[in-house]
């Protein structure tokens, strides 16, 4: 199958946290390198998503999105980095 | 916290034309669009009559404020969405798309003031439509920092948004397939020295986006650290077919 990455994560993750997920950075429980999650490897199917370290291969995060629920679980995922943000102030968007 | 929090809007096809022999250029009403930035996605909801959903991610080639959004749909062969999007959408259709998503792979022009290192854009296909919405908001904000798009297309035919590359400086393309008459490079794929002679070099630190195919995305963003750029200087965005 074909991989796509963590941007497509984007939507099925957006009401779920207060920001944007896909722009924090993320340490793999496998061999510890920090990533933005939209830099993940991520499979997508009907099923849902999983998204693996790019780095090492292994599973950092599992999605599954039904109409009733949207299951998640961040198995591999030892650690989220998100920078902290004013009401007044826009995210960090750009390079 | 999002200065556009993304949320599922009711939108209306108000346009369709044809992009290139397997593309179609989608403009929507969402009257309820917050804008967007440029580079960002939506995600296109369809549900049959049997209630079977299918949802896929596409890319936006508007940016900006405003609740007119357009979109560039490639038709994937036995896809389950795009083929509908670009054979069956019809004016006046109804579809639902969640956005603006994406704070990652955008571009929003630089502060005041600043000295803002050079932005080089590569595309390869129809990953050439969210760096379309970079390049025109660049010119929108009339925004001095230097601009490049390289640009993998099949051949002259499939090049998405003629007329907004054609008003933009700084385009190279690479033809893949098919070259117009006179071309000085014959057809061929973009590789590490490509690259190396087309695109602006590591020692200016340009800030790097790179959309396309995922063997695209991934073949030209090792090459580009290899030829050294630093991986932090290199955002990404992969898509595949359906």
């Amino acid at each position: 199958m074909q991989h796509l990455d963590g941007n497509v994560l984007a939507g099925p993750l957006a009401g779920l946290f207060a920001f944007d997920v896909t722009t924090a950075s993320a340490r793999c429980a496998g061999c510890g390198e920090l990533a933005m999650l939209a830099q993940a490897m991520v499979y997508a199917d009907a099923m849902g998503y999983v998204a693996r370290c790019a780095s090492c291969d292994a599973v950092l995060a599992t999605v599954v999105v039904e109409s009733e629920r949207t299951w998640i679980s961040l198995q591999g995922l030892s650690a989220l980095e998100v920078p902290v943000l004013r009401e007044d102030e826009a995210p960090a968007r750009t390079l | 916290m999002s200065r556009r929090p993304a949320s599922w809007h009711a939108a209306t096809v108000i346009a369709v034309a044809p992009e290139t022999p397997t593309a179609r250029r989608i403009t929507l009403d969402v009257p309820t669009w917050p804008g967007n930035d440029a580079g960002s996605h939506l995600d296109v909801r369809l549900t049959a009559p049997d209630g079977y959903q299918a949802q896929r991610s596409y890319s936006v080639a508007s940016a900006g404020e405003g609740t007119t959004v357009v979109l560039g749909v490639d038709e994937v062969p036995d896809g389950e969405v795009s083929p509908f999007l670009v054979e069956d959408l019809a004016v006046g259709d109804r579809i639902e798309v969640h956005g603006p998503l994406g704070a990652f792979f955008v571009w929003t022009p630089p502060a005041p003031g600043s000295t803002p290192a050079p932005v080089q854009l590569i595309a390869g296909g129809s990953g050439v439509v969210p760096l379309v919405a970079m390049l025109s908001a660049h010119r929108a904000a009339g925004d001095a920092t230097e601009f490049r798009l390289l640009y993998s297309v099949r051949a002259p035919a499939d090049v998405f948004f003629r007329a907004e590359l054609d008003a933009s400086t700084g385009v190279e393309y690479v033809f893949t397939r098919e070259a117009p008459g006179g071309w000085a490079t014959p057809p061929g794929r973009v590789t590490r020295e490509t690259l190396r002679t087309l695109t602006v070099p590591p020692e200016r630190e340009p800030r790097i986006y790179v959309c396309g195919p995922t063997p695209f995305v991934e073949a030209v963003a090792n090459w580009l650290v290899e030829l050294g750029h630093p991986t932090a200087n290199i955002r990404t965005e992969r898509f595949g077919g359906s």
